[in-house]
Order: structure tokens, then sequence, then C-alpha cells
């Protein structure tokens, strides 16, 4: 890890008229570091999400980010163009319902090329091998490469939309409940896989979930949101074995033993 | 003309001609870029030309000459329908031949004749969104035009070779216009698309139902997308024309019997007949009266 941050947020907040979305919300994010935003519903995890990504304006704050050459950017001081080109290469966002990530009516071959072909690649073949490439990665078979999503299972499309997501080589990977709606069985599995390519490829991702479970398996730090506050800040072990906040502790205790 | 009186000429009112003018050179100005203009309600049903009725209107004067086409064809419904309102509304001169024309409205084809300077060509636009199928908001294939976001253009003709090993879009293949504007050519077979390219007429593109119009300006380079390993290429005929016995030009296929017997001839009429004239017979040609006799 570097000694400079990729991600400096600081002092963001949103308001849906008088609501709060979130408050006052400073971090940094470091390269290769996985964080988990968690939190019960309507607590501002998503809102804090989106603001962070540019899919929502935040109403005060500032989302800073160190672009390729090194140098910060504020995300909402850069014209509509650059930052949606950051979303395409450098950034990816996993939604929680495959379908909002994933073209459904393109195979999945296309589904995972549509980001090479907007950064100007024009080769079929080269295409196509990234893509053969990339599915075997997230462990789809690559004789389903030619089907379209609506024909895999929730588990399936769920990696097909990371594989969509990481072929540019991101830096940055925002999820949102990326295990949601899935069963524990597959759920394990892709928390494997991802954790397994966060490995490999350094990723910093930013995690949103209501599953302790998830965040103690990739995250190395934690911020715990209530009321569209971060009421308590560590790294991942020490919030959940030694959780100080009155709200923490009872977020920790409600988990079912087996 | 006291039956010419009793409508403005060229149907229009001298206000929505202005109007359609000033999007036409905006058009003109901005090669590929879809204007939008508050298209009027023709005596026509959307679907018939009623865009290109419109842009052809605005242009057109006294001394124009018209030529309107079908599918390539001079004599069909749609074809002779349109000539016959401008005919009535504007008293002008109309021809078939496609090298004494000086505007030519079409539906889906352009002629086989190279076209000159000084002519205008008008297309009959159903849907002048090229995104559409892939894209359906408005708001973001906007978006993705500024911004010059093409490469879901690309997704369409890689499913293409995924699914039939080759680009099977034959009619209305995107192409790229001044190395800016993705742009439908309008249903025109992938053929016509070289002859876009540096042309050396002016090309207007007109859709009435979703109230755009774009344009090419002559001289202006129109590509065909594709991709390195898989050129952009034209349909090819195996055989000639039957009437004429052209090659190398578009030909439709004419079902003769329900014994699988069929024929190909040219789709632009009056080329076919052009060449006719000048003694070209395809081996399928009638013989000519006095061999008859």
């Amino acid at each position: 890890m570097t000694d400079t941050p990729l991600l400096k947020v600081s002092g963001v907040s949103k308001f849906y008229g008088s609501r709060i979305g979130c408050k006052d919300v400073s971090f940094d994010l470091w390269p290769g570091e996985v964080l988990a935003i968690v939190g019960e519903s309507g607590s501002g995890k998503t809102t804090l999400l989106n603001c962070l990504s540019t899919r929502l304006m935040p109403t005060t704050g500032s989302v800073e980010y160190r672009m390729r050459d090194g140098n910060f950017r504020d995300l909402y001081h850069m014209s509509e163009a650059e930052r949606r080109f950051l979303m395409r290469t450098d950034w990816g966002f996993v939604h929680q319902n495959p379908a909002d990530g994933l073209r459904m009516t393109v195979s999945a071959g296309a589904n995972v090329g549509e980001r090479l072909m907007a950064v100007g690649d024009r080769h079929y073949g080269k295409i196509r091998e990234t893509a053969t490439d990339w599915l075997t990665r997230v462990e789809i078979g690559t004789d389903r490469i030619d089907d379209q999503p609506r024909a895999f299972s929730g588990g399936m499309r769920q990696r097909l939309q990371i594989a969509r997501n990481l072929v540019t080589g991101p830096r940055l990977v925002f999820m949102d409940e990326p295990t949601g709606g899935l069963d524990v069985s597959v759920q394990a599995r892709l928390l494997d896989l991802v954790r397994g390519l966060v490995n490999d490829l350094g990723l910093s991702a930013i995690v949103v979930t209501h599953d302790l479970a998830v965040a103690r398996l990739l995250s190395h730090r934690m911020m715990v949101m209530k009321d569209g506050h971060v009421i308590e800040h560590g790294l991942t072990d020490r919030v959940l074995d030694d959780p100080r906040e009155p709200y923490t502790q009872l977020l920790v205790s409600s988990i079912l033993q087996v | 003309m006291t039956e010419l009186a009793t409508y403005n000429f060229a149907y229009l009112d001298e206000q929505t001609k202005r109007m359609i003018r000033r999007a036409i050179l905006k058009a003109i100005a901005i090669p590929g870029y879809q204007v939008p203009f508050a298209s009027r309600e023709m005596p026509m049903p959307y679907g018939w030309g009623t865009g290109g009725v419109q842009v052809t209107a605005s242009i057109i004067g006294p001394e124009d000459v018209l030529k309107v086409i079908d599918q390539g064809a001079d004599d069909t419904t749609n074809a002779v329908s349109i000539r016959a309102f401008f005919q009535k509304v504007a008293n002008v001169a109309v021809t078939t031949h496609t090298k004494d024309a000086t505007i030519i409205q079409t539906r889906h084809r352009i002629p086989e004749q190279q076209l000159e300077k000084g002519q205008v060509l008008v297309y009959q636009v159903p849907i002048p969104e090229p995104l559409r199928f892939l894209e359906p908001r408005e708001t973001e294939t906007r978006k993705m035009h500024a911004l010059e976001e093409y490469g879901l253009m690309h997704v369409k003709l890689y499913e293409d070779i995924a699914r039939h090993g080759r680009i099977s879009t034959t009619y209305a293949y995107p192409v790229k216009v001044a190395g800016r504007y993705v742009m439908d050519p309008s249903p025109t077979p992938k053929f016509d698309n070289p002859k876009m390219h540096m042309s050396e007429a002016l090309q207007l593109f007109g859709a009435g139902r979703e109230k755009r119009i774009y344009a090419v300006p002559p001289y202006t380079d129109v590509v065909s997308l594709d991709f390195e390993d898989y050129p952009f290429e034209i349909q090819k005929f195996e055989q000639p024309c039957a009437l004429c016995g052209a090659q190398g030009v578009y030909l439709d296929e004419v079902v003769l019997d329900d014994k699988g017997g069929r024929m190909f001839v040219c789709s632009d009429t009056d080329h076919c007949e052009d060449r006719r004239e000048h003694g070209h017979a395809g081996e399928m040609l009638a013989p000519a009266k006095e061999a008859a006799e």
C-alpha cells in the first residue's frame, strides 16, 4: 500500500428536503483496501454509496479521486464526459440486482465486451478472447458465452456482472449488497470469488451491506451507519469483536447463531 | 393558377417552411446530428413519408424538377401519390430520370446513377435514432450522442457476429458522419452506404413522427461501422438483372410462380429502363415488338 489515498471523502452530506440521507461523512480509502459500510435499512448506506460513485449529487462536501496520473480531482468539478469515462474504465459498480447492471437482451460475451468496445476496442476476435477469459475467471462455462443473461441463474448473473465490471482493469469497485438475494451456498462461493479477485488484482472496493458476515469476510475496515450518520468506524475485526457504540453492539448481537 | 390559389405554394405556410429551413441549416452545419423540429400534420399517414414531404416542401421552388422513388421504383403507390401531391400544390415539373431531377425524395434507396453537384436527396426516415433498439431512453441516447459514447453500437454488431458468424445487419446499417455523429441512414440497404460517402449531392433526412431532421452535406466522410477482423461489406448478387443485364446494382427478388420460379431485377426502375433503352438486355427480357411481328 502507498502513502496516498485513492479516494478522499470530506464532509459529504445529502439531504432529501428536510430529511437526512447521510450527514457529514469523511474518510480516506487507500489502494487495495476494502471498506464495508454496514447498517440497517434506511440508514443511508446506499445514499452514501451513490454520492461517492457520482450517481447522486451530494448536497455538500467533496469527493476527490486520485487519477492514474497521480493528481487528485474533485469528482463534482469534472465534466460529465470525464466522469462517465471514469465510471466505465477506472471504476466498477456492482448492483444488488444484476438486471440493473447487465444488458439482459444481449449475450454474456457482449455484456463483458461492452466496456472494451466503449473504450475503442474494434477487434472482434480479441474482444471475444478477453470475454472468454473473464467468464472462466468468474467460473461461468465458456459454452455459455452466447447465451443471454436471462438464461442464467441469480448467482451466475451476479458473477457475470462482476466480470463485466472488472474487464477494463478498474482500480475502484463499488458494490451495493452484492450477495443480496442469493442463497447461502451461492453467497459463499461468490464471496470467495470476490475475495480472490480483490486480492489478485489489488482492487480497492467499497461494499455496502447489511450482512455483517459479508463485511467480516471481505473488508479490512468498516463503517457503521445509523440514521444517516457514521457512528462507528474502525478495522473490521475490532468493530465486530469489540463494538463500542450501543447500536453496534445491538447489531452484532443480533446475528443469528446456528 | 386558380386551382392553386387555394393552397400556399408547396402546401406548408411560410412560417412553417421558415422553421423547417432553419432546422435544415442547423442539420447541415452539424453533419449527422438530429435536429428537433416542430413537425406538422400532413395529409398522409405517419410512416408514408411525412418527414420527407415536409423537407421537400420547404426546399422546393418553382424551377425545381422533382423525382420521387419508393424502394427504387418510380411507379409504386407512395411515389406516385407524393409526386402528384407536389404537382398539385407546387405545380413543379416532375421526372423519373435521376439525372434530370434537382430534388429526389426517396424511401429506402439511393439511385444507382451517381448523384451530381446541385442535386438534393431527401430521405423518408421512420426511426432516426440508431441507438434506439439498444437504449430505449431518449434522454440517455441524447447524452450518448453528446458525449460520443458509441460503444453500444458495436455491441449490436458483436451480437450479429456471435449469432450468425458475420455482421447480419443488412439495412439501416449505422454510419459515422464526419468522424463525429453515428447516424441511421434510414432503412436503405447497406449496399447504398458507400454511395453516401463523399457524395456530391446534399442529403437531407426527415422523420415526421419522431420530429427530427438531420443531414449529410456534400463531400462529407460517411463511414460504416465495423470490426477490424469483420470489415464492412455490401451485398453481392450472383446473377445480373434479368431485364437489363446490369451487374453491381441492387436487385429485387420477384416470385414468378408457386414452383420456386423467381427472377432478380433492378430495384432502381429508372436505371433499368434507361439501360434497356440503350440496348442492354437481360435473359428474361421480352423481345421487342417489331421482332414479334
